[in-house]
């Protein structure tokens, strides 16, 4: 019961969806777009999962006092500001989506700037990961580190002030020797997702029911 | 020699400054710098030119904040070109988090150009679902979005008449900082057989050559250079033409680091 | 309010980007804040895309069976939830293998027919392709060999079925050069793209300050 009904499920709603890529006449192309849908609505719920836990964890740092547990009540006052002015937003234009709606600015005031401000620090780090580590070891290490070299200047305005022909060698590292080894990684990573695809669907691989 | 191996022990925050002012200084400046046109953004743009008014373009918002600077100005760009060229744009996006950051884009665009929600343009919102969605929308849109982003039923609009599947949509453009434009690619253009290009992060713009060159899509608009490639070609040079003086004195630092931390790595070897 | 939200803004990037100094309570909070925040913001979303307008109105909308097979994406929906009890984490897996099973049927046919055929088709190209002038056609003709070439000698780089010796041997270097490449032009376009993020951002403060 535990394991042999989502066994089977698992086969049934696989093997459905391979038979309907060939066949996708009604009553199989019916059954899986009625499937579609029900997947889609259940993929939201997965997506609350996480909050369980993230509540319990906050809740349990600030009741033992532990390192940092002030922070806990922003992360939680975060949380309600959000929940609050959204169905605020919700009971006041019908939807929280409206532009003007409390909902809206807190995300354009908070959650936009932090979010991007979180990934523009990357900038940083990859300069300093560059100097640090970019190191002409080998032959294939030099190779890396000119190939990056051409593009990064190749796909500025500037590589092409510095020598004219910058950007048409970046043009073709991309479209030649780049393209080239990105398809032999993918084919190789795809023929891998094909395998573990079947070995879902036949039953074999169960390690999404641990 | 001893400046040279103060160049190879260049303290990480000193790294920082320099580069945020490399930046800061060209925005500051307001330089301006000339953009070249790569074929694969010509090729993207003239996918959306020989389009016949009236077709229906379906624009997928797979971004969020995190890769806004990249992408917002692609968007702004391609409804600039599909407004003006009198095509409809159907908007849906599997990013939940990113999709009022591109409504707010689509209003001020559609203002700009004179275009009316739900007679040229419709935001249907996002549904979770991933591949299931785009696979789903190949048989019946209404299946997964019955109503618009703010509730109301999509059959109330004049410009959702006639439009139930990919047979009646001309184009897909796909605007992504992750896997979602390899799926549209995998999922539904193999499967449905609809014209798309992709709008996508420097990250992902890589791994897109293969699917370009295999003739799986008509073009890449690629990093923040795509986007001024774009912006010059639809004729409105904004904030990634801007952004272009910055991006190349950025790259010439680092390239500069990276010479220097080489120096330091070969005068170390040596004097082992 | 407007002006408000913006120095909000503006106060909450400067927050983020001190953490380039070194850890410190404006990041700390910030960085809470942010977690906080997306994570109710998921809540909404989900609310508003995803359980009012596929299960509740369409409930309301739907008659006769239509109607009450509604009740099977519900019940699985709430079944999803009971991972959060230990004891009934079990229960979760039904949902779990649906979703895994359709996902697993999908990915089967769109990766071969969406990657693996159209790709192997692209990669078979005439190795002597005939251009307009001759130096045309030797471009041509070097750039199939070379995608050929990469193509099959990255592959033989990851076959590690058998011992990388002779003809293999020679195979797999010149797949590493194609890959050493390829990662290298990644890496380039990887750096553009984090340098774009940091020019967005400080294009705002700038433009807050009144600098832009």
């Amino acid at each position: 019961m535990k394991r042999e009904v989502p066994i089977i499920i698992t086969f049934l709603t696989g093997f459905l969806c391979v038979i309907a890529f060939f066949i996708p006449h009604p009553p199989l192309g019916d059954l899986q777009q009625r499937f579609l849908v029900w997947y889609a609505i259940v993929y939201g719920f997965t997506m609350v999962l996480g909050l369980d836990s993230l509540l319990k964890y906050n809740v349990k740092k600030i009741t033992q006092r532990k390192e940092g547990w002030q922070y806990s009540y922003v992360l939680l006052f975060g949380l309600a500001l959000v929940l609050v002015t959204g169905f605020q937003s919700w009971l006041k234009y019908g939807t929280p989506f409206e532009l003007r709606s409390s909902f809206m600015y807190c995300y354009i005031h908070i959650i936009v700037p932090l979010q991007a401000t979180m990934f523009a620090l990357l900038a940083f780090f990859i300069s300093s990961a560059a100097y640090r580590a970019f190191r002409a070891r080998t032959f294939e290490a030099t190779l890396l580190l000119v190939a990056a070299a051409i593009v990064m200047l190749g796909r500025v305005p500037i590589g092409k002030m510095i020598w004219s022909e910058i950007p048409v060698v970046s043009d073709w590292l991309l479209n030649i020797p780049q393209l080239a080894a990105k398809r032999g990684i993918q084919i190789g990573v795809y023929l891998g997702g094909v395998v573990m695809s079947l070995r879902i669907i036949l039953g074999i691989e169960r390690t999404y029911l641990t | 020699m001893r400046i040279l191996d103060r160049l190879a022990h260049i303290d990480r925050r000193l790294i920082f400054l320099t580069i945020g002012l490399a930046v800061a200084i060209p925005i500051i400046m307001k330089l301006k710098m000339p953009i070249r046109i790569s074929s694969e953004v010509r090729s993207a743009y003239e996918t959306i030119e020989d389009l016949p008014e009236g077709s229906v373009v379906l624009a997928s918002i797979d971004y969020d904040a995190t890769s806004a600077p990249e992408l917002t100005p692609m968007f702004r760009s391609f409804l600039r070109q599909c407004f003006r060229k009198k095509l409809k744009v159907v908007y849906t996006g599997h990013i939940a988090i990113g999709l009022p950051l591109a409504q707010f884009d689509l209003d001020m665009i559609a203002t700009e150009c004179g275009a009316v929600y739900g007679v040229d343009y419709i935001n249907l919102g996002y549904r979770p679902g991933y591949t299931a969605v785009m696979i789903g929308i190949g048989r019946e849109i209404r299946d997964f979005f019955a109503v618009d982003y703010r509730g109301v039923p999509v059959d109330s609009f004049p410009m959702m008449e006639g439009i139930h599947n990919y047979g009646d949509i001309a184009l897909i453009v796909d605007f992504a900082h992750g896997l979602a434009a390899e799926y549209w690619i995998q999922y539904v253009v193999s499967r449905f057989g609809v014209r798309m290009f992709a709008c996508v992060t420097g990250v992902m713009a890589p791994t897109l050559y293969p699917y370009l060159q295999a003739g799986q899509i008509t073009g890449i608009i690629g990093g923040l250079q795509g986007a001024a490639e774009y912006e010059v070609l639809v004729g409105q040079p904004e904030s990634a033409a801007f952004g272009m003086p910055a991006q190349s004195i950025a790259h010439l630092f680092i390239l500069a680091f990276i010479v220097f931390g080489n120096i330091g790595y070969f005068i170390s070897r040596r004097k082992k | 309010m407007n002006l408000l939200g913006t120095w909000i803004a503006a106060g909450l990037t400067v927050a983020i980007l001190s953490f380039l100094y070194r850890d410190n309570p404006f990041y700390k909070f910030a960085e809470h804040l942010f977690v906080g925040v997306s994570a109710g913001y998921w809540v909404i979303y989900i609310w508003a895309f995803d359980v009012k307008p596929m299960l509740i109105d369409e409930f309301l909308r739907q008659a006769g069976v239509e109607k009450w097979l509604l009740i099977i994406p519900a019940v699985f929906g709430v079944m999803m939830l009971m991972r959060w009890v230990p004891r009934t984490a079990w229960i979760s897996r039904w949902p779990i293998s649906f979703t895994v099973g359709i996902a697993a049927g999908l990915a089967l046919t769109a990766q071969v027919q969406g990657y693996i055929i159209p790709q192997i088709q692209a990669t078979l190209l005439p190795l002597v392709s005939i251009g307009k002038t001759t130096s045309e056609t030797i471009a041509r003709s070097f750039n199939n060999i070379m995608i050929f070439v990469g193509v099959v000698c990255a592959l033989l780089f990851f076959y590690f079925s058998r011992e990388h010796k002779g003809a293999l041997k020679v195979g797999s270097k010149v797949g590493i050069i194609f890959l050493m490449i390829g990662f290298g032009a990644s890496f380039g376009y990887t750096v553009m793209a984090r340098i774009s993020l940091l020019i967005g951002r400080l294009t705002f403060l700038l433009q807050v300050f009144g600098l832009r």
